[in-house]
Parts: structure tokens; sequence; C-alpha cells
């Protein structure tokens, strides 16, 4: 099976959800990179991690991946080279992509997987639904190309030891009035401490904290333990502290060692971010609250009682 | 400036989701506005407001000729509505829901702006407005948490996984707002008394001239449906003001302090 994977890069290495697909994919079939922009800061890496070919779009000059880089597919795709399957990382460009590309070639996508099974050409993929509770898995039906996303750590990334793979050039076609969205600028925000998708202890804040100025101690009790602070959608949407916080559907996937849940209850959408921790303490006044349902540890209690107490005893071993 | 938003109506998320037997999610109890558009209907508000002149239209998908989550959204100040309506779209698939839906802008006559959240709160497929400003040639920007239009021109600024970006565009365009974009307004009794007298269109997928859709026109079949490995129950307790030394102690017991 001729398998793509789009793939991504972050200061000048591939992500951690590309190497998890390449890894994934290299089990399943032959398999090649595609990098929007300029790959070759990540061809050696891409190679190590199974790709055997890489086609690299090229600096996209501000224009949206989502249309610059489906294009690009579309033209090598139209060249002769087709895939059976491609696999997008569940992020907003390979959403974008995949979308896209999936009315190009007329072809449905499936998003938010976290597993795969491919059998003499036959592709099914696994999604979680109903916060993680209930797992359906669907088969691409007709011909391929069938496009599929698949959430963060879903799979785990090894190296394969494969050689630097060689780039090709697959440049952007003329878009025409879809490709005239343009970036003019870009800011990234600023975080310290342990990246909130790699720590080993997250501490994740909600609505029960009441009120922004709350949230400190969310941040606190997470510097204490090493760990990483995170939020729920609530709280961003409300804007006490910034997206890049947020654990959920449509935030972060974490799978720390231990995911401290303050004043969460527990919706859906923060569920299937943080499932996969190994040990989660909760703490919430509501004991009907779903993410008791869960927890290793549940306190059934007020966080402003808790949490000071909590703070105050690991500030004092030191 | 004419605005068109897409508006999900979904069953109410606060009550447990359900499958049917067709293993597609029970949508036939009441609908609401899926809250997610409320962000969008605000924002295309806001902006023709800007504008000093136009519209806000509607189009939706949705079972059992379902208008309720319109009428919040035409209680907010929305003029009318287009509702795709067909037992025959039931299973349809993200990008068949998008070419309904761009049949139904199309109906409309199109617009200079086209707003949708990022994903809807029940399918989060997320797909569907890429897929929707492809299948009606357009540019589009996702992820939008700030939106201006200054002469002609869209400026957004995206939210990216690392902080956000700045990007312009020019109309006609589609944009996904995310949730928080804007603060919706709370119909007025006024909004919702003038809302039951605005026209709502309902249509088929067959009357827009889309087919094949529902199942037979998914690229997908569900195999099999079943039930995640539950996590072992947990200790909950109550808290009596020495709650904090249980996690103190189960952190000791993991090693972590």
């Amino acid at each position: 099976m001729n398998i793509w994977v789009f793939s991504q890069e972050a200061s000048g290495a591939p992500t951690s959800g590309t190497l998890e697909l390449l890894t994934k994919a290299r089990e399943l079939g032959t398999v090649t990179a595609f990098v929007g922009g300029d790959a070759s800061a990540i061809a050696g890496a891409l190679g190590e991690y199974g790709a055997s070919k890489v086609y690299a779009t090229g600096d996209l000059g501000g224009k949206l991946p989502g249309a610059a880089v489906s294009g690009a597919m579309k033209a090598v795709i139209d060249g002769g080279d087709t895939p059976d399957l491609i696999m997008f990382p569940q992020t907003t460009e390979g959403r974008d992509i995949m979308a896209r590309l999936s009315v190009k070639l007329d072809r449905t996508v499936l998003t938010n997987n976290v597993d795969i099974t491919a059998d003499s050409g036959s592709v099914s993929v696994t999604t979680p639904i109903f916060g993680g509770n209930t797992l359906v898995t669907t088969k691409f039906a007709g011909a391929g190309p069938f496009l599929a996303a698949f959430r963060p750590k879903s799979f785990a990334a090894e190296p394969a030891g494969g050689a630097a793979a060689a780039v090709t050039a697959a440049p952007v076609p003329d878009l025409g009035a879809t490709g005239a969205a343009t970036v003019t600028a870009v800011h990234v925000e600023a975080t310290t401490g342990p990246k909130l998708d790699e720590a080993a202890v997250v501490v994740s804040g909600g609505r029960g904290l009441g009120e922004q100025a709350k949230y400190e101690m969310v941040e606190t009790l997470a510097k204490l333990l090493k760990g990483a602070p995170g939020a729920s959608r609530a709280i961003v949407d409300a804007g006490w502290v910034p997206y890049s916080y947020q654990v959920g559907q449509t935030g972060k996937v974490v799978k720390p060692s231990i995911y401290i849940a303050v004043g969460i209850s527990g919706a859906t959408q923060h569920m299937v971010g943080m499932k996969g921790s190994k040990n989660i303490i909760a703490i919430n006044k509501d004991k009907e609250a779903p993410i008791f349902g869960i927890a290793d540890l549940g306190i059934v209690g007020d966080v402003h009682k808790v949490l000071p107490k909590l703070i105050e005893a690991l500030q004092s071993r030191g | 400036m004419n605005v068109i938003v897409c508006v999900k109506q979904i069953p109410d998320p606060a009550t447990p989701g359900a499958l049917g037997a067709d293993n597609t999610l029970k949508r036939d109890g009441k609908l609401i506005l899926d809250e997610s558009d409320s962000y969008g209907v605000e924002m295309a508000l806001q902006l023709v407001d800007a504008a000093g002149g136009g519209e806000v239209s509607l189009v939706s998908m949705a079972p059992n000729g379902e208008v309720s989550g319109m009428r919040t959204a035409l209680a907010m100040g929305a003029a009318k509505g287009v509702l795709v309506s067909d037992p025959a779209l039931q299973g349809s698939d993200a990008l068949t829901t998008a070419k309904v839906l761009a049949a139904a802008v199309n109906k409309l006559g199109g617009a200079d702006l086209i707003i949708a959240a990022t994903e809807s709160s029940d399918g989060y497929t997320g797909t569907v407005p890429e897929q929707l400003a492809e299948v009606l040639g357009l540019p589009s920007v996702t992820f939008a948490k700030k939106v201006s239009v200054e002469g002609g021109t869209l400026k957004v600024a995206r939210q990216t996984e690392a902080g956000y970006d700045e990007v312009t565009c020019p109309l006609p365009a589609l944009i996904s707002v995310t949730a928080g974009v804007v603060e919706p307004r709370y119909p007025s009794f006024k909004g919702i008394m003038a809302a039951k007298s605005k026209p709502v269109e309902t249509v088929t997928a067959a009357d827009l001239g889309v087919n094949p859709v529902g199942w037979a026109g998914a690229g997908q079949s569900i195999v099999s449906v079943t039930q995640a490995e539950a996590r072992a129950a947990g200790e909950i307790i109550e808290d009596d003001g020495e709650g904090f030394a249980k996690i103190v102690a189960f952190l000791e017991n993991l090693k972590v302090i």
C-alpha cells in the first residue's frame, strides 16, 4: 500500500504527531512524507522514521496551507502518483488540507481517529465518540485515496533508522480565488516550563475556580509538581487563559502520568483530551460530576479550600 | 454587506447522546442551535452593522423540518434562512453536507462572507467549513478569533498551535470562527416575537439538485460500535478538611514528591 503522511515541522524538527503517523504508516506500507514548505531541515528525520520519499511544496509565501498544500497534493496525483491512503495529524493545518483535498478528489474524510487497520486494500479507522466511552470502527468505501486524520498520541513514535529521504519538489499550482488568503504577520505566544502535551504532570483548571484570578492556584500547583498548567474549554472561551492551555477535543491531547483536574466537571469535550492519563485526580464540589467517573482519586469538595491547603502542604515540604 | 451563517441544530449537549439503529446520532428529539454557531451569528450581525447595511441569512441541514435552532438565530437578528430537510440525507458524510450547504448558499444568491463554526459540538468532523469554501471556489480563513472588514478586505487573527497569525483575504470569502470570538447576544423578547414570522424556506436535497446523498453518497460504512475499556473505579471521598492530605499521600505513593 502506498501511503502519504502529511508532515509538519516545528522549530526545525518534525512534530511529534508527524513522527507517530510515520511510525504507524511504515507498518502498513510504503511511506511518502508530504511537506507543506521547505523540507531540507527535516528530510533526515522523516527518513529515520520511515519515509522513503519526501514531497515538499517549498516556501508557501504566506499562503494558508489549506488551499495551497491540497492544491500541490492534487497536482502530484494528477501527475500519476496516486496514494492509497493519506494520513494527516489532527491539527488545524491537517484538517484544512484534507478538507480541501476531499472536494478536489471527491472523497470522504474521516477525522478524530485513534487507530487504523489495513488489510488487502481495505482500510478501517477507529474513532472515539461520547467522550471516549464508545469506539466506532468505520471502513472506507469505494476507491482511494482514503483521507484520514489521527488524534495526537494515537501511536508511539519509534525511529526505524532509515536513511534521509530524497526530496522531490511538489510546487503549489495556480489556486485562483481560493488561494487569496495571505498571512501578513506571525505571533508566537511565549510559554515557560514543560510543554503541556509533553509534561509528566498536568494540572488543569475549569469553571469551578469561579474567577480568573484563582487560576493562579493552578499555575502554582503545576510549578510545585514540575508540571504544566492546562485548562478546560470553558475558561479558554471566557478569556481567562490563552487557547494554547486548552486540553480536550479542540485543544491538546495529554497523557501525563498524573493529571489533576481542578473545578472541571468533565464535559465530553474535555475528557477526550485527557482520558489517557495514567493517574487522574479530580477536585470538584459536585459529586455527580462526570470527571469522578474516570478519577483514580476524587475529592468532593470546594477547590478554594482544598487547593490552598494542598499548595501549602507541598510548599512546606520544600 | 450580506453574510450567510451556517447553523447546525443539534440534540441538547446536556443530555447524553445515543446512536440509532443505523449507528447515526439520534436526532429525533427537539434540536437546539449549536452554541458554537451562536458566535458566528453574532459576528455576522456585528459585521453587517459595521458595514452600515445588508443582512444576515442562515443555511441549515436538519431532519424533520426542524427550525427551532434557526429561530434562535433569527431572534438574535438574522433576516431569513434556508433549511435543507430530507430523510434521504440521513447518514450523509461531511463532504455531502458541504455540497448540500453550498447549494443552499447558492439558492440564497451567495454572499460577501460566509461564516461557520470551526466544528459542530455533536459530530465535530471539523472539515465542513473548508470543504464548503472549496465547493464554492472561495478563499477561506479558518480558526478566526478576531475579524474585521476594511475596504472590502477581511482582516483576521487566526488561531494557531503556537499563537496567532494575522491574515488578510479579499471578499467574497468564508471564515470559521472559534468560540469566544464575540459575546453572543441574548435574543430580546421583541426579537423572539419577530423571529416567528421571518421566512425560512424548507427544501430537499433533490430540490437543490444534490445527489447522491445520505448513506448512498457517503464514502464510508460503519463496521462496528463497541464500548471502550472502562477505567477501574477510583476512590472518591468527601472533603472533610483533610482531603488535601489524601492527594499528598497519592502523589507520594507515585513518587512524584
